[in-house]
């Protein structure tokens, strides 16, 4: 841990809140009455064993998926009936599991589609592109930031797989989020990328919120403050690394890998 | 930047739109000007077409009601009403635009094929308003459409101003597809085409770029019928069959979907088959559909796409070409 817990904080800390968040899939309980509570500027991680509904409640999250029942409170307004495009305008911004960049568009272009959106100019078919180009010195900016300078001209589909997801990182960050969803931010990278991606993580949780989803779990016990473990689409526990690694149904779940152990 | 990877570098791109506007004055003094015109109207139809399918993935497959009933409209306002013939296009082209509104927000929820489905089963509804209506003449349509006199003062009977008349139609739709490929709204596409959900966790709101991106299609594939429905001084109902559908669907593959110039060249290479062929008969179909097969399997990007293909690999200081656009692009993610 690298900051002490937010502590008898008040209510207003509370960046984002379920309550019984639930999703059946057509008889099948994915997600059931999942009690949430992110603090704002910490880093919470959501684990879970495959299938346990992480995924799932990232989409119901962002609304991406209705629920079937619960309630969703962020920044202290009920989102649960508002749409997609509608809860990323209030913050609340979202990676996928699998990398989800702009593959036949430019680094720069990639970037400056989120820059583009607040201009307002985004529905002009009469206009030519060229009046994106003032949103060329913020969008090297952000390129930059993640490393991904040289790249910058580069066309998506052509970066190696952890440069995309530093892509995908940039241009979430481009919204100036508040709160950031990462689906398994570290899936698929090698050695390297994965320290490079951690210390991105942890310098956007700086200034933001980051509710993450992660399989690694020893990228979870360094760079996490809280960590909320689902199961079978209930919560299991919650609580700090230390207390959620030590704790025995958390190890059965795991079924006796010992990973979580391993970290402590 | 963007110009380069969608086509040919820049200064080829320049030389190459002067060659063909030269080539297009030039025209109606070496071929049929009848034949100029239908493919130009064809092209338009065609760009209007891939403007959807290649710029935001969706596959109308009902295209021909917007070309059909502008047809319509503009036949009828010109004979019936006298109509000026730019206000009679102008008015044929309008109701292709509401239709496209209409249709396009009926359609767009849906996707992939069930898009395909939704937007021909509104097609055939028009195609049934076409036979049964009394103003569209049944099986007859509306014959003798006059040309009249454009702005009251050019004669378009005489086959050159109303061959020019046509091309300057032609390049001011075709500028506007252009313009809307490279416009702040084109980006925006272009990012829905290749990962709708990301586009959606930006905060766009998906299925408003798409109906106004539906509703430009349909005006400008409304513009294409509007005109040819002067030229050919007659709207009938093949026109808004689903075959004509299929035809456009035909062509942009053919020239090369998702490239700015291919929809043309396809167009061009259909309407001289169909024209070339007419001797055989009913062969036609038979003939073209093989041509067809036998184009796909060989320029699978089209053949504007295999044309820019090469190009690119030629011009020096260009990294590898990016994949093709295709349909099976329209699932996001990679
Ligand atoms: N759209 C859907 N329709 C039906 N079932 C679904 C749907 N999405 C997810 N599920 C099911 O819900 C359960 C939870 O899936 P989810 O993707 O949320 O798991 P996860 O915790 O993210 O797993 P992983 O670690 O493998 O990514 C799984 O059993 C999955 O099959
Ligand atoms: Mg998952």
């Amino acid at each position: 841990m690298h900051r002490p817990p937010a502590e008898g904080c008040a209510l207003d800390d509370v960046i984002l809140e379920t309550q019984g968040l639930t999703k059946e899939f057509a008889g099948f309980t994915a997600v059931s009455g999942v009690d949430l509570k992110v603090r704002r500027g910490t880093i919470h991680a959501l684990i879970g064993p495959n299938g346990a509904g992480k995924t799932t409640v990232f989409n119901l999250l962002t609304k991406f998926l209705e629920p079937t029942a619960g309630k969703i409170v962020y920044g202290g307004r009920d989102i649960t009936a508002l749409r997609a495009p509608e809860v990323a305008r209030l913050g609340m911004v979202r990676s996928f599991q699998i990398s989800a960049v702009f593959p036949h568009l430019s680094v720069r272009e990639n970037v400056r589609i989120a820059l583009q959106r607040p201009l307002g100019t985004s529905f002009q078919f009469w206009r030519s592109e060229r009046c994106l180009d003032a949103l060329n010195p913020r969008a090297d900016a952000l390129i930059a930031a993640v490393g991904l300078a040289d790249d910058r001209q580069s066309t998506a589909a052509e970066l190696p797989y952890g440069r995309k997801r530093a892509l995908e990182i940039a241009t979430t960050l481009a919204l100036e989020p508040e709160l950031l969803l990462l689906d398994e931010p570290m899936a698929g990278l090698g050695h390297e990328d994965i320290g490079r991606i951690a210390g991105l993580i942890r310098e956007i949780a700086r200034s933001r919120t980051v509710l993450m989803v992660e399989h690694n779990l020893s990228v979870v016990a360094d760079l996490s403050d809280i960590i909320t473990v689902l199961t079978r689409g209930r919560v299991l526990a919650e609580g700090s690394y230390a207390q959620v690694s030590g704790n025995a149904e958390v190890r059965e779940a795991y079924m006796g890998t010992g990973a979580v152990a391993g970290h402590a | 930047m963007t110009g380069a990877r969608d086509g040919f570098p820049a200064r080829w791109r320049v030389g190459i739109a002067a060659l063909l506007l030269a080539a297009a004055l030039a025209a109606p003094f070496l071929f049929y000007p009848v034949f100029l015109m239908q493919a130009l109207c064809f092209a338009l139809f065609a760009c209007a077409f891939n403007l959807l399918i290649g710029y935001v993935g969706l596959l109308s497959f009902g295209h021909a009601a917007f070309m059909g009933s502008a047809a319509y409209i503009t036949a009828y306002t010109v004979k019936a009403w006298g109509f000026e013939p730019l206000t009679g296009i102008l008015a044929g082209t309008a109701v292709a635009a509401l239709l496209g509104a209409v249709f396009g927000w009926l359609a767009i929820r849906r996707q992939g094929i069930y898009f395909a489905m939704v937007t021909l089963a509104l097609a055939q509804m028009i195609y049934f308003i076409a036979v049964e209506a009394k103003f569209t003449g049944g099986e007859d349509g509306i014959q003798a459409v006059p040309r009249g006199h454009l702005l009251g003062v050019v004669d378009l009977n005489h086959s050159l101003p109303m061959y020019y008349f046509v091309l300057a139609v032609f390049l001011g739709g075709y500028a506007l597809v252009y313009r809307t490929i490279h416009s702040p709204f084109g980006q925006v596409l272009k990012a829905i085409r290749e990962n709708e959900p990301r586009a959606i966790s930006l905060g766009y709101r998906t299925e408003r770029y798409k109906l106004l991106a539906f509703t430009l299609s349909a005006t400008l594939a409304g513009l294409a019928g509007a005109t040819k429905a002067l030229v050919f001084q007659l709207a009938s109902l093949t026109d808004v069959t689903w075959q004509m559908s299929g035809e456009v669907v035909l062509m942009t593959l053919l020239g090369g979907l998702g490239t700015e110039f291919g929809p043309v060249v396809g167009a061009f290479i259909d309407v001289t088959m169909e024209n070339y062929l007419a001797s055989w008969g009913s062969w036609v179909t038979v003939i073209q559909g093989v041509i067809f097969v036998f184009c796909v399997l060989l320029f699978r990007r089209g053949v504007v796409g295999e044309i820019v293909d090469l190009a690119r690999r030629f011009a020096p200081g260009r990294t590898e070409a990016p994949p093709p656009a295709t349909v099976a692009q329209t699932a996001p993610g990679e």
